[in-house]
């Protein structure tokens, strides 16, 4: 169900990488937990992204959640046109529904998961 | 948070899962959060009608000749003015004025029924208790043997009548009576958590599943659907109503709730009384009141409100979500007196960020009858 040529998060990111630039978004599974979602907060072009911090916010009926920065790098672009269609990230979290592009600054860190782990993982928390 | 295999499921947990809801930690207890989404849930109760689990409130009832007293000790209505089948909103305060719950008091031949919270439920228990051997009167907990049920919306008029006894679509509101609901004998009230007309229904905890299931069957047609605690909130919140652990806690006094602005006419004396009337002669220093935001941000318990142009805090919001009905973001908060209108102006801070707010007096929501 989720992409395989994906790398994952524990707290439910996904990172596709394209030479020095990451795409990063949030799986299927944390699209259903939010379920509801009433408003998204992206960083801008040009902000850093610090790997184990915050880059943004998505908030649903019931809840603020942080987005986390899997990386290291400078944003290269958000995708603000979700905003006014916070639905597409439940409808295609993969494809239309990614949220920031990233120059990484050194490789990927240590500890992000295929596949097979995150939904184990998942598996593991239901 | 309790796991999974430690919460307590009620006589419809079985159901909720066959339905596909989302089950969560709700009080101990293993509750649908939200079955297709939780807007949609909200516009459907409001257009059509939706079914709500409440067997983890608490329900009891104290019986004994001095009923009455003790009920009248424990609540600020007047209960000896209640007539036989009237359903009273009351609260539970200490000495110092300060809320431990809030409930519904039902006044029936022989004994004097409440729907307590399910947060408070021990708590709540004990001081009744405390409260009925003072007056030789004995408490029942009925919360195990009693499910309970509601149905709130336009269509549950219709949708009750064919399963039950009695005059059910005539029957007043905050009133209730002793019929049969599918044959079951059964607590019938016309009471409710959304603003919407609809029922809550009381009776054998073994008889749910059949009872749920004939609701949704006989509403099926008018698209009534099961309704989960999420939109159960929304609902409330729209329609003005407290919930205890946000407009109401153990700091707060019902006069700064808004629940009494007067002096009472009635003499019985109740806990918390003197202390409760001190504080509506003096005026209390921070008001509840309800506002809207044009901010996507969703206003949420804990939020400072601010005065305008990065000016100081004089409120914090107690609840707050988007609200279908109104098309916009809603919630509820004590602000200090003095800044507490209708109409008022001021800032929400989130995370460092501020958005304005208008003040409003509640409730946001009224059916149009």
């Amino acid at each position: 169900m989720n992409p395989n040529d994906l790398k994952y998060t524990m707290t439910h990111e996904w990172i596709r990488v394209d030479g020095d630039v990451a795409t990063i978004g949030i799986t299927a599974h944390a699209a259903e937990s939010l379920s509801d979602l009433v408003y998204l907060g992206l960083p801008s072009a040009g902000d850093e992204m610090t790997a184990g911090e915050s880059f943004g916010e998505i908030e649903s009926v019931k809840a603020v959640s942080d987005l986390n920065s899997p990386v290291n790098g400078e944003v290269v672009e958000a995708n603000t046109a979700l905003e006014d269609n916070l639905a597409t990230i439940n409808s295609d979290p993969y494809g239309e529904g990614w949220l920031v592009k990233v120059k990484l600054s050194g490789g990927l860190p240590e500890g992000l998961m295929d596949v097979d782990n995150y939904e184990k993982l998942v598996a593991e928390n239901a | 948070m309790g796991q999974p295999a430690d919460l307590r499921r009620t006589p419809l947990t079985d159901l909720h899962e066959a339905a596909g809801a989302r089950l969560v930690d709700f009080s101990g207890f293993l509750m649908p959060v939200q079955y297709d989404g939780i807007l949609d849930e909200v516009r459907r109760v409001r257009t059509q009608a939706g079914t709500f689990d409440l067997c983890h409130m608490g329900r009891c009832r104290i019986t004994g000749d001095r009923r009455m007293e003790a009920a009248q000790y424990l609540v600020h209505v007047n209960v000896e003015k209640m007539k036989q089948g009237a359903i009273k909103y009351s609260f539970f305060a200490r000495d110092d004025g300060t809320t431990m719950d809030d409930v519904l008091i039902y006044r029936d031949e022989d004994e004097i029924f409440f729907c307590i919270n399910a947060g408070n439920r021990d708590r709540d228990l004990e001081w009744m208790r405390e409260v009925a051997g003072r007056y030789d009167c004995t408490l029942d907990d009925q919360s195990d043997e009693l499910a309970m049920i509601a149905i709130q919306g336009p269509a549950s008029a219709a949708t009750m009548a064919p399963l039950c006894s009695g005059d059910v679509a005539g029957l007043k509101y905050y009133n209730f009576y002793r019929g049969t609901v599918c044959d079951v004998p059964a607590m019938i009230s016309r009471t409710g958590y959304t603003g919407e007309d609809g029922y809550e229904i009381y009776f054998e905890a073994s008889k749910a599943p059949g009872i749920w299931n004939a609701i949704l069957e006989s509403g099926k047609g008018a698209g009534v659907t099961p309704i989960g605690l999420a939109a159960r909130d929304t609902l409330r919140l729209e329609a003005g109503m407290a919930l205890y652990g946000h407009e109401l806690d153990d700091t707060t006094n019902p006069a700064e709730a808004g629940i009494i602005t007067k002096l009472l006419k009635h003499t019985n004396d109740f806990s918390g009384r003197a202390a409760i009337e001190s504080m509506i002669v003096a005026g209390p220093t921070r008001r509840l009141i309800g506002f809207t935001t044009d901010s996507k941000r969703v206003p949420r318990q804990g939020y400072d409100l601010c005065l305008p142009d990065d000016g100081e805090k004089v409120g914090e919001v107690c609840s707050g979500s988007p609200s279908p009905t109104l098309g916009t973001n809603i919630g509820t908060a004590y602000v200090r007196t003095e800044h507490a209108v209708d109409g008022g102006e001021l800032e929400m801070d989130i995370r460092g960020q501020r958005h304005a707010v208008r003040l409003q007096a509640l409730p946001f929501y009224k059916r149009a009858r």
